[in-house]
């Protein structure tokens, strides 16, 4: 059981950083949810306001993590060109881009992935700035905590478009 | 456009600059891609790291673009009051347009 050093990055993009971000979702929707003055006591929203803080940041500078790796360090493993008569599953764009079976993949796939990734840790930052600074009001205004929701799911669902193409992606055409 | 909001204690344009500012850069990533397709010029141009291709200067013009609204926004409305409505709409649209044209079928029907 070992892996290679590209396969460790990927691991470390794709497992653990997207991953992170992903499984932290539900936590931070369920934080936001709870930020109610009439279920928690004020004890339990500044417990839950803090937490929320550091969550929202965390998740942000995961999200950032994730789309760096992902293109510095993944990306040009991936797009890598092959010499002249080499072995194509050792490079993926070029492996998926020569079967028409599995093309699909890099043509919509990755292109869609590695475009609308970035989009998460914008708005991820935006929504982290929201809560830091403005935290009680998503307590007093409901308008503004919707915003704040919204802007969060839509963070969320960019990465998670991003992470369910990338994993079937590594599936179809593994960085090995 | 900023106009008397009453619904919250703070000023709320800070609040508007932040989230419209993330709809900006959001939008910026989706023209840079189809626009890449579109001119094989900026395509060279937004190559600024060859291993990773012309993805980094979509995305950081992306970013810049993002970076730089909000610190115009905010300065231009730090002291004031934005309606949220009209500010999660417009966000909601730029954010859209963003989608839109980092969408494959969308910008890879320009090639």
């Amino acid at each position: 059981m070992s892996l290679t050093i590209r396969e460790f990055w990927t691991a470390i993009h794709g497992m653990m950083l997207g991953a992170g971000f992903l499984l932290s979702f539900s936590g931070g929707l369920v934080g936001l949810y709870n930020l109610k003055s009439n279920i928690l006591t004020l004890e339990g929203l500044r417990i839950n306001l803090i937490l929320l803080k550091w969550g929202m940041s965390i998740m942000a500078v995961f999200s950032w993590l994730t789309v760096i790796t992902g293109t510095y360090i993944v990306y040009p493993w991936y797009r890598a060109a092959p010499p002249e008569g080499a072995d194509l599953s050792l490079y993926p764009r070029s492996f998926l881009k020569a079967n028409p079976a599995l093309s699909g993949w890099h043509v919509f796939g990755m292109e869609w992935k590695e475009h609308v990734a970035w989009i998460s840790p914008i708005v991820a930052t935006a929504v982290a700035y929201l809560v830091w600074k403005y935290g009680p009001e998503l307590i007093k205004n409901p308008k503004f905590k919707k915003i704040v929701v919204v802007l969060f799911v839509l963070s969320f669902l960019t990465a998670a478009v991003a992470g369910l193409l990338g994993a079937l992606i590594t599936k179809a055409a593994p960085i090995l | 456009m900023t106009t008397q909001n009453t619904d919250t204690s703070v000023k709320t344009g800070p609040i508007a600059a932040a989230i419209i500012s993330s709809g900006i850069g959001s939008m910026f990533i989706g023209l840079m891609t189809t626009g890449a397709v579109l001119s094989p010029g900026l395509k060279n141009l937004l190559n600024l790291w060859n291993p990773a291709g012309p993805l980094t200067g979509k995305t950081t013009v992306g970013i810049l673009a993002w970076l730089i609204s909000w610190f115009f926004l905010n300065s231009s409305l730090k002291d004031k009051d934005y309606e949220l409505n009209k500010a999660f709409i417009l966000t909601l649209i730029l954010l859209g347009i963003g989608f839109f044209f980092t969408f494959p079928l969308v910008f890879e029907a320009f090639e």
